[in-house]
């Protein structure tokens, strides 16, 4: 069980409260666990990932374990405490004015 | 008549103003959709309860949001805009070619006669189709296979699509607007596309009679007179009544002819509104006096409405959709400023109110008369 935070906006959007879980087959990656989030709220296609292209959103940033995994390849394993649960995935809002 | 529905999209989410026919007291819901830019909101003609809403931020892209309830409830429909084909280029700002980009959708135009038929106008401008309610999105690619399409470049804003004006006797006679491309028709629901924009004169750019690259700012007509189009261009009020074939200046006295509003009482076709701004550097009204201008004779001659209006150190903009009429006789008009503050007159312009001040930023304002 994967646990994934979501940016306030996105939570409004998908009428969620508090953290998102998902199962994912495979080694859990970035992508397959934001597959996973579309999968269960298909109405956030497109708002984390470009759609067609599936890259991140240029205001998007991936966090977890302290860490910016943004800009790391979509397909790189997610740090372990993410895939015990013990930590959340993070989608997070780039800080910048607005 | 039972009453009036207006709809306000501003930068940080959307508000929906009740009143009964009197248009004296009102009901402020909101804000919906807080925190996000609502560019837009606009109900179908044909459906009061069906209302489509424009969604979007920097940071989470575009959404389009859609009640069937008159805006008690609301739910994503489609966000997908993809431009047809390769999606080539336009000029940029420095005149270098730039890749066509999907930004956001400035306007939203539901058909005069079937709910699930609605047009969106996007950033980079194009024109996008939905037949299903919004759920999917095509774009009418006929605009864009124009031969001037490489001349576009963007006003200040962005090139946009900001502006559809349907006939409503005959639907596949479309006039869209572009900043800063101008206006362009089609005849034949789409298929085929050509500037209208002989009679406009543009001093900001190199031939200020050239086929396009003008910005215009906002067109608006009257469903009884659908060939009378009437425009706020960057500089200059316009009025064709040629379905756009040609144009000609209607500015008359006005005090300034820059602005971005304009629309047309819905009782007489002759009647129309604007909102003179200062300059094209200066977005605010002359003297810090906050007027509306009517014409009653469809331009050139025309008269300041002040009454309830602020008439000291008002600094406001009206922006290019946030003017609206109802079809209650006497004729509502409405607008929204950057101040946020909604204005609203029951007698055809005669007097004002505020129905609400200190909104965010207004964007859009649109009215629906329920039956």
């Amino acid at each position: 069980m994967i646990r994934v935070v979501l940016p306030a906006h996105l939570r409004m959007l998908a009428r969620i409260q508090g953290e998102v879980e998902v199962d994912v087959d495979g080694t859990p990656t970035p992508r397959s666990v934001l597959d996973a989030v579309e999968a269960q709220y298909p109405m956030l296609r497109g708002t984390i990932r470009e759609h067609g292209t599936l890259r991140r959103r240029a205001y998007v940033r991936f966090f977890a374990c302290n860490e910016d995994l943004s800009h790391d390849s979509p397909d790189e394993p997610l740090p372990e405490k993410v895939v015990r649960g013990e930590e959340p995935f993070m989608v997070v809002g780039a800080m910048s004015g607005g | 008549m039972s009453g009036v529905r207006v709809l306000v999209g501003t930068r940080k989410g959307a508000f929906i103003l009740t009143a009964d026919g009197a248009r004296q007291d009102w009901k402020v819901e909101g804000p919906l959709f807080g925190g996000w830019e609502m560019y837009h909101l606009k109900g179908s003609p044909a459906d009061p309860n069906r209302i489509y809403a424009s969604q979007s931020t920097s940071w989470f892209g575009q959404l389009v949001q859609r009640s069937d309830d008159g805006g008690a409830t609301w739910q994503p429909v489609g966000n997908e805009f993809a431009y047809e084909g390769d999606p080539g280029t336009h000029q940029w700002y420095d005149g270098t070619p730039h890749p066509w980009e999907f930004a956001r959708v400035w306007h939203i135009e539901p058909s005069p006669s079937d709910p699930d038929l609605v047009y969106a106008g996007v950033e980079d401008a194009a024109l996008f189709r939905s037949a299903d309610g919004g759920t999917t999105w095509q774009e009418v690619a006929g605009l864009r296979a124009q031969d001037t399409v490489h001349q576009w470049q963007p006003g200040a804003g962005g090139l946009c699509l900001h502006t559809i004006i349907i006939d409503p006797t005959d639907e596949e006679r479309i006039r869209i607007a572009i900043s800063a491309a101008g206006v362009f028709g089609t005849d034949d629901a789409g298929k085929t596309w050509r500037p209208m924009n002989r009679g406009l004169q543009s001093e900001g750019i190199p031939d200020p009679e050239a086929e396009v690259g003008h910005c215009v700012h906002h067109m608006a007509m009257h469903p009884s007179r659908p060939a009378t189009l009437f425009m706020q261009k960057h500089w200059d009020i316009m009025r064709s009544d040629d379905a756009g074939e040609t144009w000609r200046e209607v500015s008359g006295n006005l005090p300034t002819d820059f602005g971005f509003v304009i629309d047309v009482d819905a009782n007489d076709p002759e009647t129309i509104f604007v909102v003179p701004i200062k300059s094209d550097s200066e977005h605010y009204p002359p003297e810090g006096k906050l007027r509306v201008y009517r014409s009653r004779s469809g331009g050139e001659e025309w008269e300041p409405l002040t009454k309830g209006l602020p008439q000291s150190n008002c600094y406001v903009n009206v922006l290019r959709d946030a003017m609206a009429v109802d079809a209650m006789d006497p004729c509502g008009v409405y607008f929204g400023t950057t101040g946020g503050a909604v204005y609203v007159s029951p007698d055809g312009g005669d007097s004002w109110s505020s129905i609400v001040q200190d909104l965010p930023a207004v964007l859009s304002v649109e009215v629906q008369t329920l039956p």
